[in-house]
């Protein structure tokens, strides 16, 4: 019985604490495999051997049925010269950063309202908070008729008739569309959490600026800003990375049209593989957009993590 | 939109009383006393109607007749039709979709909590070892692995094992899900003494005894949280029922909508009606447990 269970290597959780002296039994109690290898096996099976085999398939001409060959890294080569992919990556991406930029602001903005001294702050919290639990695609329905019908008529009313045409319509403007209903339904979960932020912050370091003389907007570049770093490094990657999958409200709003303006990667991969019969090859985009997200995420974190840093 | 909002203004200093107070740590979320900023008061109410104002417009345009929908569609119904709702729900066969959503919803939130939990006290208790610290990476890797790219062979396999069956979705959502919640839990646990677990070996108590009677109790708060989360995902998801589920009597509320698209033809009232019949049922839980749930989401947040 030598305890070597001891080398537990936890980062403290504040400095100034002892590290913890784990004193039970030296060898792992076999009960805590038993815990964990059912969901190990289940999870390798419905997420790693799926992202496995799909890798495997991108190397063939598979069509989702029948024969396949492998065809080698040709599913790739044609990745790069085909119009509808590389327009698919485009719109994603300008979509995915116009959203997160957006949605971060205006949550950012109303958290810090609704932190301030306002009346009925509860009840104003409860509201923004309400698109959280909506179905982003029937919201996306409702929208659709609000862009198609009333908006239209609200701007002829207004006397602005440049204005009074289906956004969604336009292969041009039918992104924006997308973005203002994605932002309406994004921006209360993100509320949530940099109100959370902004909690932990001390009320004695806006009086102490006060007293010193700081002006509202210095008092959040220096003091507010600065301490919930943390929540706006989250906030941005996982917005960033859930707004790269859209496709619910793309569904919704215009089907990916007009045209084919407004497909996102997850909407072309759902249609080429499913109903065009392009497995072998909608698997190469997919594991192509596999690195592209994990590419971006770490640039993301390190980039934003280090700004933290240079804060604190 | 809101864009508006761009003179963000920190909290006024406080107008200082006369017995002196304990200093505060947190500010407090009631207002405070006095120095109530009505001018942002009006602001956030402005902003909360880019809130309101759509779901005003679903309502209404739910008990309207076809014939009442021109203009802005912001006019309230001058005779409302009640039958919209009957309509939509016969047309949608909404008691079964409402049923299958909730039989999901509430398999996935049960299995998570149960399972989750479990995997990720054995991970934290064990960090010190390879190949437990090895299988945190390998979860929270999953973190980065966007849903599309299993979305073709996930399909494939489900059919092939008989999972495309709420059953399998359960299943799915509880698999899924275990990147994230293992984060929020170890975290979690790793914050809870080890005496505690100590103790009550000494008391002659076995790990899963240790788990279900010391640790799983405390772990209320965040189960709380992850199964608020879950909740809400498996509840509004679209894209993985409607890539699994192969039997039609197994729709979920969002798909329902989806498939009844073109039946609704142009009878906006109809599919208005459907549509808030859909987002009613968490609304209202929404609305009776709103504290309860803003609390949660937070805390989850707060490391």
């Amino acid at each position: 019985m030598t305890a070597t269970a001891t080398r537990a290597k936890r980062p403290a959780a504040s400095p100034g604490t002892p590290a913890r002296v784990r004193s039970n039994i030296a060898r792992t109690p076999r009960t805590f495999y038993w815990m964990v290898v059912p969901a190990v096996v289940i999870f390798f099976g419905l997420h790693t051997i799926p992202v496995l085999s799909g890798m495997f398939f991108s190397l063939t001409n598979y069509a989702g049925y029948g024969t396949w060959d492998l065809v080698g890294f040709s599913n790739y080569i044609n990745l790069f010269q085909d119009d509808r992919v590389l327009n698919s990556y485009g719109f994603t991406f300008g979509f995915a950063i116009v959203s997160t930029v957006l949605v971060n602001v205006i949550a950012l903005a109303i958290a810090l309202g609704l932190n301030s001294k306002i009346k009925f702050q509860a009840a104003f919290r409860g509201v923004f908070f309400i698109p959280y639990v909506l179905a982003i695609l029937i919201i996306g329905y409702v929208f659709n008729y609000l862009f198609a019908n009333s908006f239209p008529a609200i701007f002829t009313a207004l006397g602005l008739p440049g204005l009074s045409g289906n956004l969604l319509a336009s292969p041009d403007f039918a992104w924006i569309g997308i973005v203002i209903t994605t932002v309406w339904q994004a921006a209360a979960f993100n509320v949530i959490l940099y109100l959370a932020g902004l909690q932990t912050i001390s009320a004695d370091l806006y009086e102490a600026a006060a007293i010193d003389g700081a002006s509202g907007w210095r008092r959040f570049r220096s003091i507010t800003f600065p301490l919930i770093g943390a929540y706006f490094t989250i906030n941005m990657v996982l917005s960033f990375k859930s707004f790269l999958q859209v496709f619910d409200q793309i569904v919704a709003l215009t089907a990916g049209g007009p045209g084919t303006s407004t497909e996102s990667i997850a909407l072309v991969i759902f249609r080429g593989g499913f109903q065009g019969g392009e497995y072998g090859y909608q698997m190469a985009n997919a594991v192509v957009y596999l690195f592209v997200i994990i590419i971006v995420s770490f640039l993301q974190l390190r980039i934003l993590q280090r700004r933290e840093a240079t804060f604190s | 939109m809101t864009d508006t909002l761009t003179s963000t203004t920190a909290p006024l200093p406080e107008t200082p009383d006369a017995p002196p107070r304990a200093p505060r740590t947190r500010r407090r979320l009631d207002g405070g006393n006095g120095g109530t900023n009505w001018w942002l008061t009006a602001l956030i109410a402005v902003c909360s109607l880019t809130v309101l104002i759509p779901l005003y417009f679903t309502v209404v345009t739910a008990l309207k007749t076809p014939d009442q929908l021109g203009g802005t569609g912001f006019e309230l119904p001058t005779s409302i039709r009640w039958e919209n709702f009957a309509d939509a729900y016969q047309l949608t066969n909404f008691p079964r979709a409402l049923l299958n959503t909730a039989l999901i919803t509430v398999g996935a939130v049960f299995l998570t909590l149960l399972t989750n939990s479990l995997v990720a006290y054995a991970i934290a208790r064990n960090m010190h070892k390879k190949f437990f610290k090895g299988l945190y990476f390998y979860f929270l890797a999953a973190i980065f692995v966007p849903f599309p790219i299993i979305m073709l062979p996930v399909v494939k396999e489900t059919a092939l094992l008989g999972l495309d069956t709420p059953v399998g979705l359960i299943l799915l959502y509880t698999v899924y899900g275990l990147s994230f919640n293992i984060f929020i839990f170890v975290a979690y646990i790793n914050s809870i003494p080890v005496e505690l677990e100590e103790a009550a070996r000494l008391d002659g108590a076995s790990t899963w005894g240790v788990f279900w009677k010391v640790i799983f109790p405390l772990l209320s708060p965040m189960n709380a949280t992850v199964g608020i989360l879950t909740c809400v995902w498996a509840w509004n998801d679209f894209l993985l029922p409607l890539v699994v589920l192969s039997d039609p009597s197994a729709q979920t509320l969002p798909l329902a909508q989806f498939i009844f698209q073109g039946q609704f033809n142009t009878n906006y009232p109809v599919a208005f009606a459907s549509y808030l019949m859909a987002l009613a049922p968490l609304l209202i839980v929404y609305v009776i447990a709103q504290k309860w749930v803003v609390s949660g989401v937070t805390r989850g947040s707060v490391k």
